[in-house]
Formats: C-alpha cells, sequence, structure tokens
C-alpha cells in the first residue's frame, strides 16, 4: 500500500533522486549513459579529446574569515559575445556558494538544482547537511552530467562555503567524473582558470584580510580577461563590474557593484600611472 | 466461494470516521492563530526532535496532528510538492491552496478505499504578503478541508481550545507575545495542567523575513516571550 495516496511514492531526502526517478524529462541530466541517445556519440571524446571549451574565469580565495568566490560576467558563442552581464557566481544556501564555468543552461539548471537540493534536504531532515556532505552531493550530480560531458556540454563548479563545526571557510574543485577535491587556498577554472591562478599565486599568503582578498581576486579575474577572449573584464562605460560574493560566519554576502567600481577604479589609476 | 459479509456503506464509512476521530483524540493539540506580522504555530509536544510543525515552503508551513508516521509522510510528500513546483515553474507558483486540495484528495482517497484510514489531521498555512490575506487551511482524516480564520486548532479536544480562543480572539491582531501567551494559555487549560517552555512547539511564519518565512523559536525564546 502506498502511504500517501496520489502523491508519488518516494523514500529518502534527496531531490535530484526524486527529479531524476519520478520526473526524468524535467531532470536536466540524469546518470542513465545507457540511454539510447547518448549511447552513439560515448566515441566523441576520443577523437577530439576531452576538451573543455568555456570561456570564464571564476576563482575562490580563502582570507582569515571566510572565504571570497568571484567570476566574470561574459558568456560567448563562438566569437561572438553572448551576454555581457550573464550571473556565474550564484548564492546556494546561507553559508555556501558555487561558481560554473561550461555551458551557459545546464550550468545554471544545475546551481537551481542543487539550491532546491540542499533547501529540501533541510526541510525533510530537519537539519543542513554539513558543509563535506554538500560538496559531495555535488560531486554526484557533476558526475551525473558525465553523459552530456561526451555532447559536449560541460558543467565544471567551483564550491564554496563556510564550515560552522571547523570556523573556516573551504573550497572544492570538481573534475568532469564528479571527482571532488579539497583546496587548501584558492582556485581558479575556466579558460583564464591558469591567467587568474598565476596572479593569486604572486599575491597570495595565509591570513588575508576580507579587503585584501577581495582585492586580489579582482586583480587575478582582471589580469585573465587581458589574457583570455573568453573572460570579460570590468566595463566601466556600461558599469558592469565581475560579481563577488563572501561566505564567512555571517552568512553569504553579496559584494556590492559599488565596491567593486571603488577597487578597480584604484586599479586602473594605478595601471594608467605606469606608463 | 463464500460470500462477504454485507456491511452498508453509511455503517463502513461511520466505522472508519469513528476509528479515525479516536485515533486523533488521543494526540495533543496544535494552534495556528494569526498575529501581527504573520502566523503563530504552537504545539503541546513533549518531543524537542519529533517535530509536528515544519517548513514547507517560502511562506507555507504545515501542522499535523494524531498518527506521527502518517503524518510524517504526508508531510514530506507536500514538501516534494512545494519543491517540485517550485522547480519547474517559480517560488511565487507554490500556494498552499494547492497544496490543501493535493492533501484533501489523497486523504480521500485513502479514506475511501483502504480499510484503515489515515488518522491525522493537517493545518496548511500561507502567510500573506502585500496585502494578499494569510491562508489557513484544515484537513481532515477524511479529506474534507475547511478554510478557517484568525485561528485554527487540530488533534484532541481541539472543540476546547477553539472554543477558548473564539472567546478570547481580538481584532486588530495581536502582537506575537500576547498571541504566544494566548495560545500556551489554551494549551495549558485544555491539558489542565502546567505547560513548561520545553513542551511548547513554536514557530512562526513572520513576513517580515527575507526569503523563507518560517522560523523555528528556540526554547529559551518562548520561554522569554512568555515570561516577559
Amino acid at each position: 500500500m502506498k502511504n500517501v495516496p496520489l502523491f508519488p511514492h518516494h523514500e529518502g531526502s534527496s531531490f535530484f533522486d526524486f527529479l531524476t526517478c519520478h520526473y526524468p524529462q524535467a531532470a536536466p541530466f540524469h546518470g542513465d549513459v545507457r540511454g539510447g541517445q547518448v549511447a552513439p556519440l560515448l566515441d566523441v571524446p576520443r577523437q577530439a579529446g576531452p576538451s573543455i571549451p568555456f570561456g570564464t574565469t571564476v576563482l575562490a580565495m580563502k582570507y582569515r574569515e571566510g572565504v571570497v568566490i568571484a567570476g566574470d560576467r561574459r558568456a560567448t558563442e563562438g566569437f561572438q559575445i553572448a551576454d555581457r552581464r550573464i550571473e556565474k557566481v550564484f548564492k546556494i544556501d546561507e553559508y555556501s556558494a558555487m561558481a560554473i564555468a561550461g555551458a551557459a543552461g545546464p550550468c545554471i539548471e544545475m546551481a537551481r538544482l542543487f539550491q532546491t537540493e540542499l533547501e529540501h534536504y533541510e526541510k525533510l531532515e530537519g537539519v543542513q547537511l554539513s558543509c563535506e556532505g554538500k560538496a559531495n552531493k555535488l560531486g554526484q550530480m557533476v558526475k551525473a552530467n558525465l553523459p552530456m560531458v561526451f555532447q559536449g556540454l560541460v558543467v565544471m563548479p567551483l564550491y564554496v562555503g563556510y564550515d560552522g563545526r571547523r570556523r573556516e571557510g573551504r573550497i572544492f574543485k570538481y573534475d568532469i567524473t564528479g571527482g571532488r577535491y579539497e583546496e587548501s587556498e584558492y582556485h581558479a577554472i575556466g579558460s583564464g582558470g591558469k591567467d587568474a591562478r598565476n596572479t593569486i599565486r604572486e599575491h597570495f599568503r595565509d591570513g588575508l584580510t576580507e579587503e585584501e582578498a577581495l582585492r586580489i581576486s579582482l586583480l587575478a579575474l582582471y589580469n585573465a580577461a587581458d589574457e583570455d577572449v573568453g573572460t570579460g573584464g570590468p566595463d566601466v562605460i556600461r558599469g558592469i563590474y565581475p560579481s563577488a560574493k563572501l561566505a564567512a560566519a555571517s552568512g553569504i554576502v553579496d559584494v556590492t557593484d559599488e565596491r567593486m567600481r571603488l577597487v578597480y577604479d584604484e586599479m586602473i589609476t594605478g595601471r594608467t600611472k605606469r606608463k | 466461494m463464500a460470500l462477504p459479509y454485507y456491511v452498508s456503506p453509511e455503517q463502513m464509512m461511520q466505522d472508519k470516521a469513528e476509528y479515525a476521530k479516536k485515533g486523533i483524540a488521543k494526540g495533543r493539540s496544535i494552534i495556528v492563530l494569526e498575529y501581527s506580522d504573520g502566523v503563530l504555530l504552537a504545539a503541546d509536544n513533549p518531543s524537542a526532535s519529533l517535530h509536528k510543525i515544519s517548513e514547507v515552503y517560502d511562506n507555507i508551513a504545515f501542522a499535523g496532528a494524531g498518527k506521527y508516521s502518517e503524518f510524517e509522510n504526508l508531510r514530506k510528500a507536500g514538501i516534494r510538492h512545494a519543491d517540485l513546483t517550485g522547480y519547474m515553474y517559480s517560488r511565487e507558483d507554490v500556494s498552499a491552496r494547492s497544496l490543501s486540495n493535493a492533501y484533501s484528495q489523497s486523504l480521500g482517497t485513502a479514506f475511501g478505499q483502504e480499510v484503515k484510514p489515515l488518522e491525522v489531521e493537517l493545518l496548511v498555512v500561507q502567510v500573506g504578503n502585500n496585502d494578499h490575506p494569510n491562508e489557513i487551511y484544515r484537513i481532515s482524516f477524511d479529506g474534507s478541508i475547511t478554510d478557517e480564520k484568525a485561528f485554527a486548532v487540530i488533534g484532541g479536544r481541539s472543540e476546547h481550545v477553539q472554543a477558548y480562543l473564539k472567546e478570547r480572539s481580538s481584532t486588530p491582531l495581536p502582537a506575537l507575545k500576547v498571541a504566544l501567551a494566548l495560545c500556551h494559555a489554551a494549551l495549558e487549560q485544555v491539558a489542565n495542567q502546567k505547560l513548561p517552555s520545553e513542551h511548547l512547539e513554536v514557530a512562526v511564519l513572520d513576513r517580515t523575513r527575507n526569503g523563507r518565512k518560517f522560523r523555528r523559536l528556540s526554547v529559551g525564546e518562548t520561554r522569554q516571550l512568555i515570561a516577559s
């Protein structure tokens, strides 16, 4: 007997499982690699190699009280700019945020699904998942997306959270198979990720203040935009600046456009004088 | 083949209703009361971890009385329903009315088709915003649904609590402190004994909050509110 007639019968506290099980057509991706439409394309990466063609730079960096996570705002379609103010950094719940690189549609879908997933768990179980639990759950979702990767639809998240039990910010990076790796200092992904990491490496030290961390993050994004066509720099004319969030004990806080503008104004003035 | 005994439909329904009512009457009461900034939910519940009141969505809460395993299942199904609607459409498209209807259909089906009816009574509450009034729906074990105003009570001896509240309900709506004191007094009066604040499960749907309006009050907070 079904305990609750007319509602879909389901056990477990995962919304992702619920959706893929009962409403697969609404799920953006599901782990069924045997699916007919996916199988014929499985040999594509062997020819092309699993290149990761996404134009973006998103980064995360620890500071004394937490983590800063930031990303540029450009979306590209080939050599065209598809969007100048797309949002790549998402607040997931009160204490965690994620930034994404990859195909825009599935990326945004995954962020939305992950938001629902965590809230769903919290409501059903009455407690929040641990920081580590959330990171692992995201890994499973990335893994479920693997068949889509072979069709070129990569979703690559960078996840940060404030771990209330350890009283510190944490950074997690992933690979396309759902592998989850914790970073102890900073990380950057996307086509400009390497450039951003190069910049951060030169400036990072333990125990940065919030202001310093934000400044280095924005500098790294600026340099990445300088080297990488897929990454957008600050657009002074339109007033579009990269977006950033801070994860600390008080929760997730947006960095205002105004604060971004001040940091960039100073940076640009400094660079202009060098000439 | 032996013929089954004939039982008239009236008799069968009556028996089921009696059975369900008996089960629900054993439990304690839960009150939902509108206050100035939203809706207050208060339950006589000695357990600190087995909740009778729960968040469902941004501005929707759930309360269940009767058999724990049964209303817990309904609660989970309701959250899945709400999260699914919110995910497929938008957060603002999740409504207490649609959820209450789903519950009503579900309980009605169970009551009509199953040998054992569900021994539960539910409240689905939505806090209003921007001049939209609060909504309170009470769903009974047989799927009948009532739209309540100002306050609603479920669980054992709910008529007594209702009568108590009816005498004392006021317009304009009371402040949170006054509303909680009223609920506390009503539950104590019906239980016929002192009710320490640890035995009160209290939550609010507070329309002044950003995003998710549901908030559980800690024992300390409840104690402070009652004492002051």
